[in-house]
């Protein structure tokens, strides 16, 4: 084949791809809607699919529902139509548009969404908790909460082989015994371990296909967009998560990676600065937030979201298949404790990637209506400047609420910042020159 | 001569200034923004080459900065103002690392380094607490003058606590203090105090590194820098010509441009 007819069919391809698998994982749930059926509502930190898969449950993601009804620019109706219920402005706003979501009959912009037989989440968000108790009250249905022994303080993990950690495990395990149990309590169907050995396994291959991606954007320049390429990948790493067709989207998508890589093929065609994201993305404006960066040559080559939301995909964990039920614990306690870790201990993950993805600055992205993800971003941001001269940009926004977006005034402070990377930029030049000339 | 200018297109007001090849303040205009943005820019750049003596053939480079930049449409490029008034800060006061600048509806907290780059940089939210408008309200509230109310609030003996962070409510949190019958000294003291308590939360994000220099439009109010001052346990400095440091940052930079000086700003 002939080089650029190459570049045509792989370059990109993941983006293809991944967005032909969304849609399809949607149709899917329209059908089972349609057709009166329900599905397991789970959460992207400790999803658990591995399990759900095994009993032929349709897997809803309430946070992708409503981040869709965002990047779709029609989230204000659902959070209208919540506050109008008596929901405050205040509270998340991924919860507000999945209750008018049900409030709508699963009525949503990608199709009707099903209702749920059984929602199954974790402690590593507070909101996910009180969340389940409206679908409970709603839908009275057994809701089953996966409590993750997380780490207590910074520098304090325990790993396989430590007493404490084999404690946890152990903790962990049965309570995923419990899981099953409810499993074939709600669906009639009888646990099948070898489907599970399946199921793990195409885990596996995503897993790892997954940590080759994220690596592969240490190359200059990057070879994939952090923010927006990023959340698509996301997409299909929980959607599909313990399936052939998201293990095999991995593999294809880490080909395209090295491709790109091999070839120089980057992201931007002039990138300038090399950048980390910290948080969840600004969804009301999703494309032009990224492009407030990318028209000064600016690459999100790093992203912390791309580890706390990729249900445990980013540390490319293997299950070992030959003791499924223990290992799946183990690699559910890791995975957990880590999108956990990586939202309070922030500067653990920054620090080091500030070398490894050669960054020139950190944005960090509170968000008004998500709490978990922004409390303590702050210290991170303290942390990470104490310890290295590295420049840092700190703006709020909304993951969901376009009231709570000012555009001009975000690129007001990304214009200043980019201002001072150039100065940053002009002073090391002119300090390697005198050294040189020194 | 080469002459370079800087337009500063602020929320309330707009400001230009012409400088000389040598960098002095040759020309400058102050006028209100008003709705028509690129009109108060054209007005505040013509006035100031007039007050110069200078025509607009001779200016080599300009700048335009504020929410109003991109609307400088006769200028050759754009920088933000937190760029600008940093730089104009360091220039009027070289000992300057930490620039309070305050305007009509901003406020913001720049850490500087000696040449006048931006280190680090605050600003308050999505709400005008504790800028400009703050004060706004309160003086339509109490019907005194804007140029007044510092000196009013210096003559108060027992502040009162403003609690509201709302502009809006600020309105009516005054109200209900006149309704219990408090001074209206002691009144504005709470107003500039409230602003005062906002801005040091600003500068601490930051971190306050001395000499710190006020700027912007508030910087005029005496009853302003003394709160600050007081809660910064230090004094700052403050030029009469603070409201022009944004105009006078991008005049700089337009010099740098002519001297052929790389730039900060995005190129086209």
């Amino acid at each position: 084949m002939e080089e650029s007819a190459q570049n045509d069919s792989i370059v990109g391809r993941g983006n293809r791809e991944g967005a032909d698998l969304v849609r399809q994982w949607f149709a899917d749930l329209n059908r089972t809607a349609e057709s009166g059926g329900t599905a397991a509502y789970v959460f992207v930190m400790g999803s658990l699919t591995e399990i759900l898969r095994c009993f032929g449950l349709p897997v809803v993601f309430p946070e992708i529902n409503s981040l869709q009804t965002a990047v779709r620019r029609v989230a204000h109706e659902y959070l209208n139509q919540a506050e109008d219920h008596g929901y405050s402005p205040d509270i998340c706003g991924y919860v507000k548009a999945d209750f008018a979501v049900q409030l709508r009959g699963g009525e949503h912009p990608m199709g009707r969404i099903p209702k749920p037989a059984l929602a199954v989440l974790t402690n590593a968000c507070n909101t996910y908790i009180k969340w389940a108790e409206i679908w409970e009250r709603l839908y009275h249905i057994p809701v089953f909460t996966l409590d993750i022994p997380g780490t207590r303080a910074a520098g304090a993990q325990t790993w396989p082989g430590d007493q404490d950690f084999e404690h946890d495990r152990a903790y962990v395990q049965a309570q995923l015994a419990e899981l099953i149990a409810l499993c074939e309590r709600v669906t009639g169907i009888r646990f099948d371990l070898d489907r599970l050995r399946e199921t793990m396994g195409w885990a596996n291959r995503m897993s790892q296909s997954w940590r080759q991606v994220l690596e592969l954007n240490r190359h200059r320049p990057a070879v994939f967009n952090a923010l927006t390429d990023g959340t698509i990948y996301l997409g299909v790493a929980n959607g599909f998560r313990g399936s052939a067709e998201g293990g095999g989207y991995f593999d294809r998508l880490a080909e395209e990676m090295a491709y790109k890589a091999a070839r120089g093929i980057g992201t931007l065609t002039e990138e300038q600065y090399r950048l980390s994201f910290v948080g969840v993305p600004c969804y009301p404006m999703f494309r032009k937030f990224s492009e407030m960066f990318t028209n000064w040559g600016g690459a999100f080559v790093h992203s912390t979201y791309l580890s706390f939301a990729s249900g445990g995909a980013n540390l490319g964990f293997v299950y070992d298949l030959a003791r499924p039920l223990e290992s799946l614990a183990e690699g559910v306690l890791i995975g957990v404790r880590d999108a956990m870790d990586s939202m309070f201990f922030q500067d653990r993950l920054l620090l080091p990637a500030l070398d490894a993805f050669h960054l020139d600055g950190i944005v960090f992205h509170p968000v008004k209506s998500c709490r978990t993800t922004s409390t303590g971003m702050a210290d991170a941001r303290r942390a990470v400047m104490a310890a290295r001269d590295t420049a840092s940009l700190f703006i709020e926004s909304d993951m969901m609420d376009r009231r709570v977006v000012s555009e001009a005034q975000l690129k007001n402070r990304i214009d200043a910042f980019f201002e001072g990377l150039a100065s940053r930029r002009r002073q090391e030049g002119a300090s390697s020159g005198l050294r040189s000339r020194g | 001569m080469a002459y370079a200018a800087g337009v500063d297109v602020g929320s309330t007001q707009t400001k230009a200034v012409v400088l000389d090849e040598a960098g002095a303040i040759v020309g400058r205009a102050l006028m209100d923004t008003g709705a028509n943005v690129t009109l108060a820019a054209e007005t505040a750049f013509q006035e100031a080459l007039r007050a110069a003596g200078v025509g607009e053939e001779e200016v080599a480079y300009v700048v335009g900065t504020g929410y109003g930049r991109y609307r400088v449409t006769f200028g050759n490029s754009q920088i933000t103002e937190i760029s600008c008034h940093g730089r104009g800060a360091v220039h009027m006061f070289p000992g300057t690392r930490t620039v309070l600048d305050m305007g009509g509806q901003d406020t913001k907290a720049i850490r500087v380094s000696p040449a006048g780059e931006i280190v680090d940089f605050s600003m308050n939210d999505k709400c005008a607490a504790g800028t400009g408008r703050f004060l706004g309200a309160a003086a339509s509230a109490l019907e005194i003058p804007l140029d007044q109310l510092g000196t009013v609030a210096l003559r108060a003996e027992r502040p009162v606590r403003i609690t509201t962070t709302c502009t809006v409510f600020a309105e009516s949190e005054v109200l209900s203090w006149l309704g219990k019958g408090k001074k209206i000294e002691d009144i504005l003291q709470g107003v500039h105090q409230s602003i005062a308590l906002r801005s040091m939360g600003l500068l601490r994000r930051v971190g306050i590194e001395p000499q710190v220099t006020f700027s912007g439009g508030v910087a005029r109010n005496p009853g302003m820098i003394a709160a600050i001052e007081q809660r910064l346990e230090a004094r700052m400095n403050v030029s009469g010509d603070s409201h022009f440091m944004g105009a006078l940052g991008a005049a700089l930079f337009a010099r740098d441009r002519i001297l052929g000086t790389a730039g900060v700003e995005r190129q086209a």
